[in-house]
């Protein structure tokens, strides 16, 4: 039994110093003079890695999901002879909720683990320790750019998803089952407001796509430097990131759409 | 000569932990400016660590490390960047950047810390890696090297920036006899030409005297004997003798900490 305390308290000691480690990784990184001539070819490339490469998987779900949405959001409305409201149904649905927490849960999966991978075998390697003795920061070269390159690509991802998605649902309702096209587009335009939903939707993208990258980074950085370390290390980051993305959406959703 | 008393690093009364085991005990050492100190001692005894000590890497646990007079690990980190930049330090695993060319690897620390121009650049880069032998290899990826090869090109980019202070973590392991003869005359040439200190662990006894000023010995968390090489080789000192000789057997412990074996062998039998 006391073990048993002991053990518990034990871990709950880690898990706080491992947050003040992770904030202490967040200003190091990301407090510093600016130097746009160093720091912008190095964004420049993590933002290929992480936006763009991401593109490809971002799309097709995206797409697939839309047209999901299309033909769920028809057959159910068919029902009451609302048809027509299924543009406004897969438009608020993307916008306010599908397009920022898959786009975060993809994100993870795709890019929050290569960079904890990356940086983790960066750690195994000394590569990190080499840029240390150097006398070059590895926080502000290998670190604070991904971070910035992660927070940058995550609310454009989450864009393009409900673009594509809301495309793909107008694939289905309208190009496929039929549906007159001008109140599928009138019925959305009608429905989504900006300030509430594009907005709202963007804020939580901003959100979710700082919590994933802060994640992997810190994932990475503080990885046991062996080849398990780095596998749990990149275990961790998807799974505590998928968590922390479903929880802070509820959270969010309640702050923004709960005052009824 | 006169240089004799000029102490470039000096370690105080330095105790480290890793875990439960004491790597450090009390040691203490000064590395003189201008000369090459070998640090020698059985695998596992904490020369890396010792390295990475001074490098500001590690934060002693009690004790002090101090390089031109200033305490490593109580300078802020800004400054601590700034010492590095005049230290260079030979990983033992070669440590070179995994997605740059060998010839970039050398170039960083030049393109970081000098407003030199990329031609300029391009020829000290065309220097370095001809004083190592791998001119020819400047476009490779470091993993189209070999491990000596790795090594020599990151021992290239240590000496970019001809820094004042270099520490050499087994350079010799894993060359060929030809590589080694001419790792050994480009330490000592840096040396005696340039008037780097110079600092290098190695297991390679022969190499290493060869051309140390003086040398170390550590065992156990503390300095076993220490002295310029004749005298080390002379040493009547049965331990110093084994790790000097190599052999198996002697007072100094070939295995890592543990229970005695006919313990562990019969213990659990019965
Ligand atoms: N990251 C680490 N965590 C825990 N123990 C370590 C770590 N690195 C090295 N050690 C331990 O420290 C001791 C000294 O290691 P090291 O300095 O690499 O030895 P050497 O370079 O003399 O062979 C070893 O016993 C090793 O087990
Ligand atoms: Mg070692």
């Amino acid at each position: 039994m006391i073990q048993l305390l002991q053990k518990l308290g034990a871990k709950s000691v880690n898990r706080v110093a491992a947050v003040g480690r992770a904030g202490q990784l967040l200003s190091q990184s990301l407090i510093a003079k600016p130097a746009p001539m160093t720091m912008l070819p190095l964004l420049v490339r993590q933002l290929y890695f992480i936006g763009v490469l991401s593109l490809v998987i971002i799309i097709v779900s995206g797409l697939f999901i839309g047209m999901v949405l299309g033909l769920q959001g028809y057959t159910i409305l068919v029902d009451y002879g609302s048809e027509q409201a299924v543009g406004q149904m897969v438009a608020l649905s993307l916008v306010r909720e599908l397009a920022p927490v898959v786009t975060a849960l993809l994100f993870a999966g795709r890019a929050g683990s290569a960079v904890t991978a990356e940086i983790g075998l960066m750690k195994a390697t000394e590569q990190l320790a080499s840029y240390e003795m150097i006398g070059v920061d590895p926080m502000r070269r290998i670190i604070a750019p991904r971070l910035w390159a992660g927070f940058i690509s995550m609310p454009l991802l989450s864009m393009i998803f409900a673009i594509v998605g809301i495309w793909g649902g107008s694939l289905v309702a309208v190009d496929w089952l039929g549906i007159f096209s001008g109140s599928f587009w009138a019925n959305m335009q009608a429905s989504v407001s900006f300030s509430e939903d594009v907005l709202n939707g963007v804020i939580k993208s901003l959100v979710f796509g700082f919590v994933v990258i802060w994640i992997a980074v810190f994932q990475g950085n503080d990885c046991v430097p062996t080849s398990e370390g780095i596998s749990q290390a990149t275990t961790r980051t998807v799974v505590y990131s998928s968590l922390a993305i479903l929880g802070l959406d509820f959270l969010l959703t309640a702050m923004m759409f709960g005052d009824f | 000569m006169t240089l004799i008393n000029d102490t470039h690093i000096e370690v105080n009364n330095l105790s480290f932990c890793r875990g439960e085991r004491k790597i450090f005990d009390d040691l203490s050492l000064t590395i003189p400016r201008g000369k090459i100190t070998a640090i020698m001692g059985p695998s596992g005894t904490g020369k890396t660590t010792l390295l990475k000590l001074i490098g500001g890497q590690l934060t002693p646990d009690q004790g002090s490390i101090s390089v031109d007079g200033e305490v490593v690990h109580t300078l802020s980190r800004r400054r601590l960047f700034e010492l590095r930049a005049k230290m260079g330090m030979l990983f033992q695993s070669g440590a070179l950047f995994t997605d740059m060319t060998v010839s970039e690897n050398v170039a960083f620390p030049l393109r970081v810390h000098t407003d030199l121009p990329d031609s300029v650049i391009g020829d000290l880069v065309l220097m370095k890696l001809n004083a190592v032998g791998l001119r020819g290899a400047s476009e490779l990826k470091p993993a189209e090297l070999s491990g000596g090869m790795a090594r020599r090109a990151a021992l290239a980019r240590a000496i970019a920036l001809d820094p004042d202070f270099l520490m050499y973590d087994e350079p010799f392991a894993g060359q060929d006899p030809i590589a080694m003869g001419v790792l050994i005359n480009l330490i000592s040439h840096l040396n005696r030409a340039l008037g780097h200190t110079s600092v290098i662990v190695s297991h390679d006894i022969q190499e290493t005297l060869s051309i140390a000023d003086y040398v170390y010995l550590i065992s156990d968390g503390k300095v076993l004997a220490q002295g310029a090489p004749d005298q080390l080789n002379g040493s009547e000192d049965p331990r110093v003798e084994q790790f000097m000789k190599g052999r198996p057997d002697g007072p100094v412990p070939f295995h890592y900490p543990a229970q005695s074996f006919e313990e562990q062998l019969f213990g659990g039998s019965q």
